[in-house]
């Protein structure tokens, strides 16, 4: 028994150290951004605040136009969660149900694309957007989401696999025709790979830092991301306020995540097989 | 129904294949990214990548996360192994493990560079054991500042390769532990035996997702040191050579270049791969 009671220890002694390494970086910062300007100064990272002061975070959210970030971010969000979900499950439906000449190579043509890393074909994708005059237009960052978006096309297919062709077919009988069956039969079939894809490409959205940097750098265009990294600048030294910035970014993210915990599990694992 | 597939299919031809066959063009050309006019210069650019140390000693940088990828994905396994038997507060466990991979890149910098300045988080704690006379410019001194970086992204990405580890552990069939417990195999030998095998395959997709991961590392060192005391990666000096010193061609070779070690990397993983399940 004695030797079970020492691997027990050894184990949740593993489990603390990984959780304090995870957390602390973390939980400093919330510590932080509470603190008044000479608090911080004269105080150590892991003494707690004295008292409450929010005014870091007015100064964030209001000089730091975090507002401005959220609405553009949630602007980028919905319409490319729109597009994705539709452009998305119309194309699996039509690959996995019919048969056309062009199958074969459009699949292809899907798969050698997941193998570019987006990252580096930027410097040509840079020019392509200037010339459709896109440069510093939400919809820079928003079709470029549409347009190397190839996963959530996969997971829909896994999906499409499991609903069976013979409710296309009963519809069919009926006198529906293939954008009904779609609509009526497919659609409603089709919430849970919904679900996935909402998580996945939602925190990607929500995180993107690099399209709204590089293509939208006119300041009434920031995006969340965008405004924290501008925090960079003009508050260079005033911890506090970077340090609020910080936690208004991550907030809405813990707060998704206490949330929908096992969604996003099943999401991100569902998202590699 | 054709109709359905045209609208992404011209999405994916404009802003996947369209772009690389410009980028193969650009980097023949002595392109600056905005004259109406330049000149084909043949592999010149290339050659310029692989003999100018400043475009080329980069891929030392590589290297770090490289070897970092190691350590991360032996954490996750660890946590993993640990979390798949039975254990108090597992979904507390999983949680915190798997929270950092959520965040933004960029909040990310900012706790770093609070966790690394002078008197920060580090420094504190290092100080609370009696390690003051070990404690360096964490993110300045060039003999530890990619280590210091590589870290963060060790903490950054370890949660969702665990939980990609987690999840194949637990595919398992328990009955197989059950017989190996019948059998008197203790947790060391389920390891080796069972997991292990067991999660072969996800295993080696992981190592090599972390050579391409290494080579394509953006957005912590540019937000936290933007590539400077030695920490440039390869990435950020292809985007300064674009859009900074406005060599758009030679950039187009160096981004052509790392798509081209991507490939090879990914399509070794495959043959690889598929060799194993013939067997």
């Amino acid at each position: 028994m004695k030797k079970f009671t020492v691997s027990a220890f050894f184990k949740y002694l593993i489990l603390v150290i990984g959780a304090v390494i995870a957390i602390l970086p973390i939980l400093v910062v919330f510590i932080g951004s509470f603190k008044s300007n000479n608090e911080f100064l004269t105080s150590g990272v892991l003494s707690l605040p004295k008292h409450l002061d929010f005014s870091n975070y007015k100064t964030a959210f209001v000089n730091g136009q975090m507002l401005v970030g959220f609405k553009n971010t949630a602007i980028i969000f919905v319409i490319s969660m729109a597009g994705k979900l539709l452009l998305g499950s119309a194309f699996a439906y039509a690959i996995n149900r019919f048969d056309f000449k062009l199958k074969k190579p459009i699949m292809s043509l899907f798969m050698v694309a997941m193998l570019i890393p987006a990252i580096t074909s930027q410097v040509a994708t840079f020019q392509l957007i200037n010339s459709m005059g896109l440069f510093n237009k939400i919809w820079s960052v928003i079709i470029l989401n549409l347009g190397t978006d190839v996963v959530s096309i996969y997971i829909f297919m896994q999906y499409l696999n499991e609903i069976p062709v013979s409710l296309d077919e009963s519809a069919f009988l009926d006198g529906a025709n293939y954008f009904q069956i779609f609509g009526k039969i497919i659609l409603p079939n089709l919430k849970a790979p919904m679900v996935t894809i909402l998580i996945i490409s939602g925190v990607q959205i929500y995180n993107d830092f690099y399209n709204p940097f590089l293509y939208m750098p006119d300041p009434s265009l920031k995006v969340i991301s965008t405004a924290l990294f501008a925090f960079k600048g003009p508050y260079g030294t005033n911890w506090p306020v970077i340090l609020a910035g910080v936690v208004i970014v991550i907030l809405p993210i813990l707060i998704v995540f206490l949330a929908l915990q096992k969604y996003i599990y099943n999401g991100v694992v569902g998202s590699v097989k | 129904m054709v109709l359905f597939t045209v609208i992404p299919v011209i999405l994916l031809l404009v802003f996947s294949y369209y772009p690389l066959v410009k980028m193969i063009q650009y980097s023949l050309t002595d392109w600056d990214g905005f004259s109406p006019s330049s000149n084909f210069v043949g592999l010149k650019n290339y050659k310029t990548v692989f003999t100018n140390p400043t475009y080329f000693s980069v891929f030392r940088t590589s290297l770090y996360y490289f070897i970092a990828t190691f350590f991360q994905l032996g954490f996750a396994l660890l946590f993993a192994t640990l979390l798949s038997f039975k254990v108090k507060f597992a979904n507390f466990w999983k949680g915190v493990l798997f929270f950092p991979y959520l965040l933004n890149g960029v909040a990310i910098g900012f706790i770093f560079l609070y966790f690394y300045k002078q008197q920060g988080t580090l420094d504190t704690v290092m100080n609370f054991f009696g390690l003051h006379n070990q404690i360096k410019l964490w993110l300045g001194d060039r003999s530890i500042n990619n280590i210091s970086l590589a870290f963060t992204s060790v903490w950054r990405y370890t949660g969702f390769n665990f939980l990609i580890f987690l999840g194949a552990i637990q595919s398992i069939n328990p009955e197989v532990y059950e017989a190996a417990e019948m059998d008197g195999a203790n947790r060391w030998n389920q390891f080796k035996y069972i997991i292990i095998p067991g999660i072969k395959e996800i295993l080696f997709l992981n190592i090599i997702l972390g050579v391409s991961g290494s080579l394509s590392v953006f957005d912590i060192p540019y937000i936290m040191t933007s590539g400077s005391n030695g920490t440039n990666t390869f990435v950020i000096q292809t985007i300064d050579t674009a859009f900074k010193y406005n060599k758009l061609g030679l950039a187009s070779a160096m981004a052509i270049i790392l798509l081209l070690i991507v490939i090879v990397v990914t399509v070794i993983q495959r043959v690889a791969t598929r060799e194993r399940s013939a067997n």
